[in-house]
């Protein structure tokens, strides 16, 4: 009959103890991290609203600088994750770093757009307009695309290796281009100089605004790695379950 | 080399094939040629405008006719399910890319012939031919290289119309920043303007390059 | 036979929630014919599929002559010569045409005589510039059986070859697969007609739902009890 090859019990018996440990280890890892980011979400709105001095020159209207840079840096660096773990699987063909890639495309995609529309409100209270063609913004407006198309595609292939495959390559593309792009615009703009969104740009930020700075980058970088375990995780589960679903269907 | 030949061969029997067919250019050219009537009409030139407009209008219409054609020549293969018959052989999937990438750049340089004598007409411009030529030759080339590989990508989806330019349009913005600039500049000459050719280069030389790597990974199952 | 020309081990092949091959364990030696069958999704054109390196299987592996399906795709495709369900040849080209374009893809040395021979091998010499559009279904298959030969393959693979062909077409499909054989390669073809299967192969391979449920050499066989087996298989 059948030329399968049955498991016997003891390995079987292995391989789920083995899982098992692991999967205590994790809710562990994540309430920590949860636990980590609670308490810097709690410190960071204190340091923001209280702690930190109001600008001289834009009043009370800058403070939503310390939600913007910290996003708008992560959501950039999470674009350099997708593209890693994409050469990673590429090399390697080890779905796990694809789980990763797509976790991070999501978690990035959102923190982007928080990092947009912020800056966007911040354009709007400091010089009046929603919108400003700066080469930061401007940039930072493609990669959204980038990742919006990443996502798509993904979701138009489906969970399929063509389509972890078909994103790899989308974000390797999407990597090298950012500079270039970046560039581009700021070339474009030399010739139509406009108002300039004051990013980080100040030289001297006091002391009490970059502490208020640096905890908010912290707990940002907290929040990014809860929600990457979080849909990490998910993308393994939602993999396996599909797995299981094909092996059992006769 | 051997490497070459398999390109031009499989190049030659695209343009074979669609020749024979004649599916194709007709559509993309009139598409280009309406696409320049409407600008034409949209922004109600008058003689001082004209300059300015020209140069984006000449590129709108040819970045979306390449999405036209760029769908099709791959499209051509999967038809049937099959760009098979092509991957079934040992032939390098880097001289596959170079082929698709060949055939689209002459299909929307057939195109871009056709329009360039009726957008000089059109917008009432002088053309230049000569230094217009290079500017032409880097900023399809910038377009099919990416798009190529994109529509490789696509095709395998449903939505393939609606998903390469979705896909391909943020990644092409500095060629197109850089055309649009340097076409500019040919009508109304500029001082300092920054090296748009030298950028419209380099975005050519990585992209083929990345593209070409990158292009079995899409196209092997 | 010491090591098998073409082998798998374990091959399964799932295509998002649908499993269409279970595990096959499989050795075909040189000069061996074998015959596959099974109902239709059972998995036939999968596995012809993933020996032809057009699609890589989703665990297992599958070597021919000691090259590995997945990492030595290029050199197992010029091992291979695959005649499909579809001719996969170009409409708009004349055979003659055809046949020297995947030349060129072969890199097969002296295209054009060894084009003329195929030609003139399954019949077709005198529609040699005629375009593959115009030709019938039986003619196109055996011009895709010319395609297949081009580069001499080791191991002929073939999906359904019975099907859409004349009786020239059958006795060319036959005359092809003793020369193969008789050459010392290998053939795996895949067929619904059990007489044909008896007749052609030496072995006989039935896949059920993704899995080999019999395998046997087909000398002695009885044609009744195999189509009872069959028909088991098939339901």
């Amino acid at each position: 009959m059948a030329l399968a090859k049955r498991e016997t019990r003891v390995e079987r018996r292995d391989a789920s103890a083995k899982e098992g440990s692991q999967a205590k280890r994790l809710p562990v890892i994540s309430m920590v991290l949860l636990a980590l980011t609670f308490a810097g979400m709690m410190i960071s709105i204190w340091m923001v609203f209280i702690y930190a001095p109001t600008d001289a020159i834009e009043g009370d209207a800058q403070r939503i600088f310390y939600f913007h840079l910290p996003s708008a840096i992560i959501g950039m660096l999470a674009f350099a994750i997708v593209a890693v773990g994409g050469v990673v699987y590429l090399w390697k063909k080890d779905e796990r770093w694809d789980w990763a890639a797509r976790a991070a495309a999501e978690v990035g995609a959102v923190f982007l757009t928080f990092a947009l529309i912020t800056g966007s409100i911040w354009g709007r209270t400091t010089w009046g307009t929603w919108w400003t063609w700066d080469a930061r913004l401007t940039t930072t407006l493609i990669l959204w695309f980038i990742y919006i198309g990443y996502l798509m595609l993904r979701s138009y292939m489906g969970r399929s290796e063509a389509g972890a495959r078909a994103g790899a390559v989308l974000a390797i593309i999407g990597l090298i281009d950012v500079p270039i792009i970046y560039e581009s615009v700021n070339w474009w703009r030399t010739l139509h100089p406009q108002a300039v969104l004051p990013i980080g740009s100040s030289p001297q930020l006091p002391p009490e605004m970059l502490l208020t700075l640096l905890v908010a980058f912290v707990t940002f970088t907290l929040l990014f790695s809860l929600l990457l375990m979080q849909l990490y995780q998910l993308e393994k589960m939602q993999t396996l379950a599909q797995r299981l679903r094909a092996s059992v269907e006769v | 080399m051997m490497f070459l030949e398999q390109v031009m061969a499989i190049l030659w029997k695209d343009v074979r094939s669609e020749w024979r067919s004649k599916q194709m250019w007709t559509g993309m050219g009139l598409f280009a040629i309406l696409v320049l009537v409407i600008f034409n009409f949209a922004f109600d030139l008058r003689v001082d405008n004209k300059a300015a407009v020209a140069p984006g209008a000449l590129w709108v219409a040819f970045v979306f006719a390449s999405m036209l054609g760029l769908g099709r020549t791959i499209a051509v293969e999967r038809e049937k399910g099959t760009m098979d018959r092509l991957l079934l052989c040992p032939v390098d999937r880097k001289a596959v890319y170079l082929a698709k990438l060949l055939g689209n750049m002459l299909f929307i340089g057939v195109v871009e012939i056709v329009a360039l004598p009726i957008f000089a007409v059109l917008f009432d411009v002088p053309l230049f031919f000569g230094p217009l030529l290079p500017i032409v030759l880097l900023g399809t080339l910038g377009i099919a290289a990416v798009g190529t590989l994109f529509a490789a990508m696509a095709a395998a989806t449903r939505a393939r119309e609606l998903l390469l330019p979705i896909l391909v349009f943020p990644l092409i913005v500095p060629v197109v920043i850089a055309a649009v600039r340097a076409t500019g500049t040919l009508l109304v000459p500029a001082a300092n303007e920054p090296p748009w050719l030298g950028l419209m280069a380099a975005f050519d030389v990585i992209f083929l390059s990345v593209s070409m790597l990158t292009f079995e990974y899409i196209v092997d199952e | 036979m010491d090591t098998p020309l073409l082998e798998t081990t374990g091959l399964k092949k799932s295509f998002g929630l649908k499993t269409v091959l279970r595990g096959i364990d499989l050795a075909v030696c040189s000069g061996e014919s074998v015959a596959l069958m099974g109902a239709n999704g059972a998995g036939k054109t999968t596995l012809l599929r993933i020996l032809a390196c057009l699609t890589s299987p989703s665990s297992g592996s599958a070597r021919i002559d000691g090259w590995d399906s997945g990492r030595d795709a290029q050199r197992v495709r010029r091992l291979v010569g695959f005649v499909a369900h579809q001719p996969y040849l170009y409409d708009e080209l004349t055979a003659e045409e055809n046949l020297l374009f995947f030349g060129k893809m072969y890199a097969v040395k002296d295209a054009r005589e060894r084009a003329a021979q195929l030609l003139q091998r399954v019949g077709l010499e005198k529609r040699a510039r005629e375009r593959v559009g115009v030709l019938s279904r039986g003619q196109a298959q055996r011009l895709s059986l010319a395609r297949a030969l081009l580069h001499a393959p080791r191991v002929l693979l073939l999906d359904e070859p019975d099907a859409g062909l004349d009786e020239q077409g059958y006795e060319l499909v036959e005359a092809v697969l003793a020369e193969h054989s008789a050459g010392g390669g290998a053939v795996l073809f895949t067929t619904h007609q059990l007489e044909r299967a008896l007749k052609l192969a030496d072995s006989l391979v039935m896949l059920g739902k993704g899995r080999i449920v019999l395998q046997e050499k087909t000398a002695g066989l009885e044609l009744e009890r195999m189509r009872q087996e069959y028909q088991e298989v098939v339901r």
